[in-house]
């Protein structure tokens, strides 16, 4: 397969996590759509990895992949924590730092 | 010569910055033990310099300390100096000693108050900067001691500041002294710049030399005289002379120890101090030393003519004060500077030990100062009965006593100084008349007390009387002091030569001491001399006399008829001549007035609306317009990142503009080949060369050629192509083909 395939769906998949992060009130959600986002990122950097027979690629995938635990870890964690104090996970609805 | 004089203010200061920071801390007793140590201490260094390491300084000019270079800039160089000569060294004298006593007073007078380390903090720091007044080597220096002592005269007068009449009586001494203080500041710069120095000696000696720096004329009179004239208003604001004196009785709202030793010993000598310490300046001008003397003179008997319909036991006292602070001035303005300082000291002693007499008496009457309410206070408190009576004697100038001495020498110098020369002679008989008035005035009121206070059968209440007791011993020990001071310190200065020639010679010691400070004693002759001793005793008892057909035991028959014969004047006279309405009438109201236009124009219009409101608005709008792209939602973040970002990666993935155009003969050939950008490989190039919306040529290279057929104008539009993002730019030109 060609590897621009693989990038058009890496772009698309991108696009939807973007559109998620932007567009969803939840903020579970909206962790989710990160995780889609950055797994779009890791496809293309597997794409171009075999493409070009560097093996680079993969080694930076590993690092996203840990990243994207630990990030998903506190992420949780600061949500969790959120939903104690406010009963709530809804974006919209948590401004104590706005006014 | 160098010698460590920095000692002696450092004491008082080390205590008051003690007891001030510590002083809640500290069991009440260190209190008073730290405060009078400090300043006994001081006086006993004040004593061993002024006897022990003047004497060798005199010809040197005294002894000098320079504790640090303050300033050096250009041609000002200003030290943190103090020198003691013979002037400065009597006055430190006087004011340890006196503060001594009152310091052991307080430990009695004050033993009943819950601030009592502020009240000994507070008098610590006012005698220190006292002695940085009076030991300063320059204006500066004695400015700093000047102002610090208005500082402690502030704080002390409101000591009680829970009572809003004190707190006020506070800020009007204050305030009135800084107009005087403005005086002092104008004849500094003055001065300083007619000498360019600031330095007292340095000033001095070129008025002695009688420079013509100082001599030029300004508004026909010299430099000198405006410079003198300006630094007699500082002195007539912090000695309470006229027109400044208001704040001197009001001040006695302060505990009585403050009375005494600042408002009357000290701190209201500090002005006679200043014009004698400047002694030189003044005699460079007659009209300034004539002013000296009228105002000293015109106080003098004003505020004794006050004192006489007074009822407040220390607002009498108060008068008083103003009164002998004008007698002062009169002697330095009479050129002979130490019969000046020597009624300062005399009345140091005196009206201290009258203003702690006050002090026993309110005490013994449970706090009211009231004389309509006394009498018959003789039998019930002895000892200060006994002091008053010496320091009355004093005061009113009975033979052999100070005051007898001091006074007389003051009277006579002025009816003997040549100074003012031929067109102003007159100045001089006339002050000298006036207080030959002022001191029967003396006589009057100051015996009217006495009887008042002590003598008749006591008019207060029942309650009140039950209580009446002697002061504790801590109160009368100082008390008899003083007495002692106030009966024997004018044979410090007996008048020269009246005894010369006869076995019976006492020198005028003082005189002595002052010499090389402030100039040979004023020569008088033996007739001026002795009439004035035999005319001031006259006036002395005649006053007592007087006193005593008209309240001896108590308001008698003639004063209730006088009071009733002419009972607007007395009401006048009680009023103070209403001199304050006055004032309040002519300055305050007035400065309230254009003080609250300029709050409602300035204040609320100006500042408020323009210079606060536009700013404001223009931050406002700015701000609501920031606030839009700022509106705390992370996601609309995200979606004007996102969007950025793709607006960069179209911006960078774009093919180059296609440039250049050749035109050949009988065609054109169109090279768009703009060089490489970053998706400058494989980029495809479509021409139009006759803008009929079909492309002519097309493929990958940047040229193509093409002939037209007929001459016109004609559109051409190259398109360039990335094919590997898609993205376009294109060109559209025109071309005349003839």
């Amino acid at each position: 397969m060609p590897t621009f395939n693989y990038l058009i769906l890496s772009f698309i998949l991108f696009l939807i996590g973007t559109t998620g992060v932007i567009l969803r009130r939840n903020a579970l959600i909206v962790l989710m759509s990160i995780e889609l986002q950055l797994n779009a990122g890791n496809l293309a950097f597997l794409a171009f990895a075999r493409a070009l027979g560097d093996q680079k690629g993969n080694v930076f995938t590993f690092f996203v992949i840990a990243l994207a635990a630990a990030e998903a870890a506190v992420g949780l964690a600061i949500l969790v924590g959120i939903f104690r104090t406010r009963q709530t996970v809804n974006l919209d609805e948590v401004t104590l730092m706005k006014r | 010569m160098e010698y460590s004089l920095r000692l002696i203010p450092l004491l008082p200061f080390a205590g008051a910055a003690l007891l001030f920071f510590f002083g809640r801390a500290l069991r009440r007793d260190w209190a008073h033990i730290f405060a009078t140590l400090a300043i006994a201490g001081s006086c006993l260094a004040s004593a061993y310099a002024f006897f022990s390491a003047l004497p060798e300084a005199r010809e040197a000019g005294g002894l000098h300390d320079l504790v640090w270079t303050w300033m050096s800039s250009d041609s000002l160089k200003l030290d943190l100096g103090l020198r003691m000569d013979a002037l400065s060294g009597v006055m430190c004298l006087i004011i340890t000693f006196i503060g001594t006593l009152i310091h052991v007073y307080s430990i009695g007078y004050m033993s009943h108050e819950k601030d009592y380390a502020r009240f000994f903090s507070y008098l610590n720091l006012f005698c220190g900067a006292m002695l940085v007044l009076v030991l300063g080597d320059s204006l500066p220096v004695l400015f700093i001691g000047w102002e610090g002592v208005g500082l402690c005269s502030y704080l002390l007068i409101g000591f009680w500041y829970q009572d809003k009449a004190n707190a006020d009586a506070g800020k009007k001494a204050f305030i009135t002294n800084r107009i005087g203080d403005f005086g002092f500041l104008m004849g500094m710069f003055l001065l300083f710049e007619a000498t360019g120095s600031l330095n007292i000696p340095d000033i001095l000696a070129l008025a002695q030399a009688k420079s013509p720096t100082l001599l030029m004329t300004i508004w026909s009179q010299p430099k000198a005289f405006w410079a003198a004239l300006f630094l007699f208003i500082g002195a007539t604001g912090k000695s309470a002379q006229v027109p400044l004196y208001v704040w001197l009785p009001d001040a006695m709202a302060g505990p009585t120890p403050v009375s005494a030793l600042i408002h009357a010993a000290t701190m209201v000598t500090a002005g006679v101090y200043m014009v004698a310490r400047m002694g030189a300046l003044y005699l460079l001008s007659p009209p300034a030393m004539a002013i000296v003397t009228l105002v000293g003179a015109f106080t003098a008997l004003f505020a004794a003519i006050i004192g006489f319909a007074q009822n407040d036991f220390k607002k009498v006292l108060a008068y008083s004060t103003v009164s002998q602070l004008g007698f002062m001035f009169v002697g330095v303005g009479t050129s002979s500077f130490g019969t000046g300082i020597f009624h300062l000291l005399t009345h140091a002693f005196f009206k201290a030990g009258l203003f702690l007499c006050a002090g026993s008496v309110m005490h013994a009457m449970s706090g009211s100062g009231d004389i309509t309410k006394m009498g018959g206070l003789r039998k019930l408190v002895p000892w200060t009965h006994g002091v008053f009576l010496v320091c009355l004697l004093a005061i009113i100038g009975a033979p052999l006593f100070s005051g007898f001495f001091s006074k007389d020498s003051i009277i006579s110098a002025a009816l003997a100084t040549e100074i003012y020369g031929p067109d102003l002679a007159w100045v001089g008989k006339l002050a000298g008349v006036m207080l030959f008035v002022a001191a029967l005035g003396t006589a009057f009121y100051m015996s009217r007390l006495y009887f008042l206070v002590f003598s008749g059968p006591c008019r207060a209440d029942e309650e009140t009387r039950r209580h009446i007791h002697e002061s504790p011993p801590e109160m009368v020990a100082p008390l008899v002091l003083l007495a002692v001071g106030a009966a024997l310190s004018g044979y410090l200065g007996f008048p020269g030569g009246l005894f010369d020639g006869t076995s019976l010679h006492i020198p005028n010691l003082l005189a002595e001491w002052l010499e090389p400070s402030v100039g040979h004693e004023l020569h008088v002759s033996h007739l001026v001399e002795g009439g004035t001793m035999g005319a001031s005793s006259v006036l002395a008892f005649a006053g007592l006399g007087l006193a005593w057909v008209f309240y001896g035991g108590g308001y008698r028959e003639p004063v209730k008829k006088f009071a009733a014969a002419v009972p607007g004047v007395v009401s006048l006279v009680r009023d103070k001549f209403r001199v304050d309405e006055l004032y309040g009438f002519l300055i305050i109201r007035p400065i309230r007035a254009l003080s609250r236009g300029l709050f409602l124009v300035v204040d609320r219009i100006l500042i408020d609306r323009i210079l606060v409101g536009f700013p404001v608005m223009v931050v406002d709008v700015f701000g609501r317009l920031a606030r839009s792209f700022q509106p705390g939602d992370a996601q609309r973040y995200v979606a004007v990142f996102a969007i950025g970002i793709a607006a960069v990666f179209y911006m960078i993935t774009r093919p180059p503009k296609p440039e250049e155009i050749k035109v050949k003969v009988d065609h054109f050939a169109v090279d768009a080949d703009a060089g490489q950008g970053l998706g400058g490989q494989d980029l495809r190039y479509f021409f139009d060369f006759d803008g009929d919306g079909v492309f002519d040529r097309s493929g990958p290279s940047p040229t193509a050629h093409f002939s037209y057929e007929g001459n016109g104008t004609y559109n051409i539009n190259v398109v360039v192509q990335d094919p590997k993002w898609g993205t376009i730019r294109n060109l559209k030109t025109k071309v005349t083909v003839r």
